[in-house]
């Protein structure tokens, strides 16, 4: 069977899958359920200042019929006191030596405030650290949290100031709230951070009750943004995993990176890890699920390892790293058409219509006489020589392998936008780029 | 020409013989089975798994499904049940499993058993093994009999390292699995390859031998540790009317058992058909017989609607494959010169309940009448294998009055502690079915293990008997 143990900056842990920090994170009780249910590593609900909930604290989006494929939440860092959080820790790490016991940390900022929880939290025997500069709603106004994470020199700062101290692994965990994430990342790098991990929750408003006329989440009749995390988020905290680790900079620094948002199954899990993730943490699913999911996530990833012929996780970290690339990098010639299985197709028209109002009108519908049953339901059939490629079509369709893009060679020469400009700049007024398309036997109706 | 638009044929009629006894169901389809996974709501300490008589963690599984990992539920599903493909296709699963569905309350319950199949279906097809046997642990335990229980027994056993010997007095395993159980709720291949998973796993089977005949349970008993018995039921009784051996009146359980092992187009059958009984083996009957191609097939029944033993469903299912029912009907005797010609009935009314609570018929004076048919069916349930007991009460294992072996419910072992019996044999409460003769042999399986390797019995055997709850049957 596959070995799923990761080595993560010194951290060691007997699978991949951590709980994020969060509230399935809160307490000794839960952190310990969780291990036992096999989960191999828990970043602790995040410790520090003092603070205040209020209620109601989660709003979820939810899509025809499935319910919290996102969720929003205006909760704030561990309200239990410090004492009793650390004094829990202390007894997590000592019932549970071979797990990744990390404990989130945010204080107010100044470097005596940072460096005292460094050496309180050290003290409790716990493999690390991560820096919540995340957190969008509560902690921010109070200049902690994403007010640290939204501006690089002080993430920098203040990773210095814990560096100064901390004996033990760093992470300094990120904020998606940002125009470019790279420059948190790279700051955090320059500050020492040991690793990175990414994404903390998304701001957000989720909802206008149109009979009351409240915010959701509605908290004494007010609302406001909150951190939006869930399966919705997944393919934005792919992206930025995915630049964070594509990044020459951070590649160089050989940090890992945690990779969290939206992970529910091993296969979220495994793209995380694809695509530069040592470790993955998760916090919506198992709010949603409870942690007995992690069972099939252990079970899943495994089978697909020995079905695959992987030994351990490190041979798969970052496999598809290099295959992010930017638009200026593809391939231009490279051509598709959609080629419909009138096998398979159960003549629902979505695709006819979706490239017909949305896309390039190449969709006909037509007479093909393919049942002999008279009158027979017309039948979408693609003008090839006219189809865009852009595979619309066979996004909307709702039958398994029923359309499919196809590659054809039209002749188009294989170039790059970038080569493109490079040896021909004229393309860049609209008469030359008409010749070139000419030349190229590129045609758009 | 594009398949899938040729019309849809429903009608039994419509299709070939060999159409008619194909699976019912067929096999969901990847994008199907995912649906319908992801509309399991994942409860938390579900109530299907309770009612699971083998106690399959059923949102586990299906979870599986709906994450792709479809080899590790099918790991989930066998874990709990080493026949779990077969119960997938037979479970009674609106009494079971799905009949507990939180979402049948206002919605549609899950299917849990085409999940099931769904998975198990994936393993078999893909040869895949999931269990190996245990490390030898010295003792050596023989089954009576290869049929559900013992075949669970059997492989549980083998999980845990005993040596294990199933003596079989059919040609093939499976007992009703392979016999008994109509060709188009389960072909006979995913029987027998569940009989071969077993094999695999260490234990030895021996087809056609018979204890009793071919070796005594004496020999059994001083060459082997201990013992399971797994015998089931045996034979269709009389009815204990005149004619009954005419030519033409079968015993429906071995009409079952040629549907399962010979060509179908060999198997002989009559024009108008009645089917004495109203059980789950006589609606069985009644559709095959129906869908070999007999014209007229009528169900012959003394009670009425309300007091049939066989599942709704089943009843349902035989009304729309055109099955004929006579209820408050009792047949008197078979007429006919060498071959069936009739059935002579009587019309019967409901008087007061009887020991099983059900009102019992009373017949109805003068009423006598003649039912023209050309073939007599059987089913009025399963004699008891009285050799068999007569031999074991010489090993001091007791029965109940009405014929089934006494065994502790937890443990299943008998008056004798090397003795442990469990599936139909035992089965004096409850509707007799596969999936609780597998937890049977799983339990006894179990206990073997408590007390021969773990070496603590635990307690002693808690019989009915002893409770005082003897005679009940
Ligand atoms: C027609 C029919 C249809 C059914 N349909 C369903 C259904 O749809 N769903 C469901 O859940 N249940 C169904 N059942 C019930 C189910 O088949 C039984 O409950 C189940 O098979 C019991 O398992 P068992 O191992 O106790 O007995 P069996 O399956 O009867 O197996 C007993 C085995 O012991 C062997 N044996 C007996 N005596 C000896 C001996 N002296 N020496 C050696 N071997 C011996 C027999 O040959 C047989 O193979 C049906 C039963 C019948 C009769
Ligand atoms: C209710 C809630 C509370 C959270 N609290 C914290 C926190 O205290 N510290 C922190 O670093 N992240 C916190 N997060 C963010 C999560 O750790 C995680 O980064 C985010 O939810 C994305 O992962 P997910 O999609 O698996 O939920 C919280 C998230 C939620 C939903
Ligand atoms: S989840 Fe528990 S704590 Fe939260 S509102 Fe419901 S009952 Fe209260």
């Amino acid at each position: 069977m596959a070995n799923l143990e990761i080595n993560f900056c010194g951290i060691k842990s007997p699978n991949p899958f951590w709980l994020a920090s969060a509230p399935p994170t809160n307490s000794a009780y839960q952190v310990q359920k969780a291990f036992e249910q096999g989960w191999g590593g828990a970043v602790w609900k995040t410790v520090g200042a003092p603070v205040l909930n209020v209620c109601n604290r989660y709003g979820t989006m939810d899509y025809r019929g499935s319910k919290v494929i996102g969720l929003n939440n205006v909760e704030l860092i561990s309200d239990r006191s410090l004492e009793v959080n650390l004094k829990e820790i202390r007894e997590t790490k000592r019932n549970f030596p071979n797990h990744a016991v990390i404990v989130s940390v945010m204080v107010e900022s100044t470097k005596d405030a940072w460096q005292q929880i460094v050496r309180q939290v050290e003290d409790t025997g716990a493999d690390g650290l991560e820096l919540n500069f995340g957190c969008p709603h509560g902690m921010s106004e109070r200049g902690m949290g994403s007010a640290m994470g939204q501006v690089p020199e002080y993430t920098q700062m203040v990773t210095e100031w814990v560096m100064a101290s901390a004996t033990k692994p760093v992470i300094v965990k990120l904020t998606p709230n940002v125009t470019d994430i790279v420059q948190p990342a790279r700051a955090a790098v320059a500050g020492g951070a040991s690793a990175l991990s990414l994404i903390n929750t998304i701001n957000s408003v989720m909802g206008v009750d149109l009979d009351t006329f409240e915010i959701s989440p509605n908290i004494g009749g007010k609302g406001g943004h909150g951190g939006y995390a869930g399966p919705a988020v997944k393919p934005i905290a792919l992206h930025l995993v995915s630049s964070v680790a594509s990044n020459p900079e951070i590649q160089r620094s050989g940090v890992p990176i945690s990779g969290i948002g939206g992970i529910e199954t091993w296969q979220d899990a495994l793209e995380f890890i694809l695509l530069g993730s040592t470790s993955v943490q998760v916090c919506t699913a198992v709010m949603h699920w409870g942690f007995r999911i992690v069972e099939d996530m252990i079970d899943g990833l495994s089978n697909w390892m020995d079905d695959k012929g992987f030994k351990s996780i490190h041979e798969l970290v970052g496999k598809s790293v290099r295959r992010i690339s930017s638009f200026g990098d593809f391939d231009l010639g490279f051509q598709t058409v959609a080629r419909v299985d009138h096998q398979k197709c159960i003549q629902c028209n979505l695709c006819y219509i979706a490239c017909n109002d949305s896309a390039h009108q190449c969709i006909d519908l037509k007479d093909l006489k393919l049942t002999g049953v008279a009158n027979e339901r017309l039948w979408p059939v693609v003008r090839e020589e006219d189809c865009a490629g852009c595979d619309l079509c066979s996004k909307v369709c709702p039958v398994d392998d029923c359309i499919t893009m196809v590659e054809v060679n039209t002749g188009r020469p294989h170039i790059t936008w970038n080569e493109l400009v490079k040896s021909t700049p004229e393309v860049l007024e609209w008469d030359k780029m008409e010749e070139y398309r000419r030349r190229a036997k590129i045609k758009i109706h | 020409m594009v398949e899938h638009y040729k019309p849809v044929k429903y009608k039994a009629w419509e299709l070939t013989l060999e159409e008619r006894f194909k699976e019912y169901y067929p096999p969901l389809s990847e994008r199907e089975a995912c649906l319908e996974a992801n509309r399991c709501l994942y409860c938390y300490d579900a109530p299907c798994m309770v009612a699971c008589p083998t106690h399959i963690d059923i949102p586990t599984f299906i979870k599986k499904i709906a994450t792709g990992n479809v080899k590790g539920s099918a790991r989930a599903i066998l874990e709990s049940n080493l026949l779990g493909a077969t119960c997938a296709r037979v479970c009674p699963v609106e009494e079971l499993c799905e009949g507990s569905c939180v979402l049948g309350v206002d919605h549609k319950p899950i299917m849990i058993g085409r999940l099931q199949r769904y998975a198990t279906d994936h393993a078999r097809q893909h040869n895949m093994t999931f269990f190996s046997q245990g490390e030898p642990n010295g003792f050596k335990i023989a089954i009576i009999g290869a049929g559900p229980a013992g075949l669970s027994c059997a492989g549980e056993l083998s999980k845990l390292g005993f040596s294990v010997t199933c003596f079989e007095k059919s040609k093939l395993a499976g007992g009703l699995d392979t016999y008994g159980i109509v060709v188009f709720r389960e072909p006979v291949e995913v029987s027998l390859s569940e009989v071969k998973a077993i094999e695999e796993l260490g234990a030895t089977i021996k087809t056609g031998v018979s204890v009793g005949t071919d070796i005594t349970v004496a020999d059994l008993l001083s060459n082997y540790d201990a013992l399971f018995v797994a015998i089931g039921l045996g034979a269709v009784p009389q009815m204990g009317i005149p004619g009954e051996d005419l030519h033409g009146v079968v015993d429906g359980l071995d009409f079952i058992s040629q549907t399962k092992t010979s060509p179908l187009r060999e198997i002989k059958f009559g024009r108008r058909v009645a089917v004495v009984g109203a059980g789950n083996t006589a609606i069985d009957c009644a559709t095959i017989v129906r869908r070999l191609g007999a014209e007229r097939v009528m169900m012959i029944y003394r009670r009425s609607e309300a007091e049939m033993p066989c599942y709704h469903f089943e009843y349902e299912f035989a009304l729309r494959e055109g099955v004929s029912f006579m209820f408050l009907t009792q047949p008197i005797e078979v007429f006919g010169e060498g071959s069936v010609a009739g059935l002579k009935c009587m019309r019967m009314d409901l008087g007061l309940p009887d020991a099983s609570g059900r009102r019992s018929p009373v017949p109805i004076a003068g009423s006598e009448f003649l039912l023209p048919c050309d073939m007599v069916i059987k089913a009025i349930g399963q004699e008891k294998h009285v050799h068999m007991l007569d031999e074991l009460a010489k090993f001091g294992v007791s029965a109940t009055s009405k014929g089934y072996i006494e065994v502790d419910d937890v443990t299943k072992r008998t008056a004798n502690p090397k003795i442990f019996a469990g599936g139909d044999c035992i089965r004096s409460k409850g509707e007799a079915s596969t999936v609780m003769a597998v937890q049977d042999g799983k339990l006894a399986a179990k206990a073997i293990f408590q007390q021969f390797v773990l070496g603590t019995a635990g307690r002693a055997p808690v019989l009915p008997a002893a409770r005082g709850l003897h005679k009940h049957g």
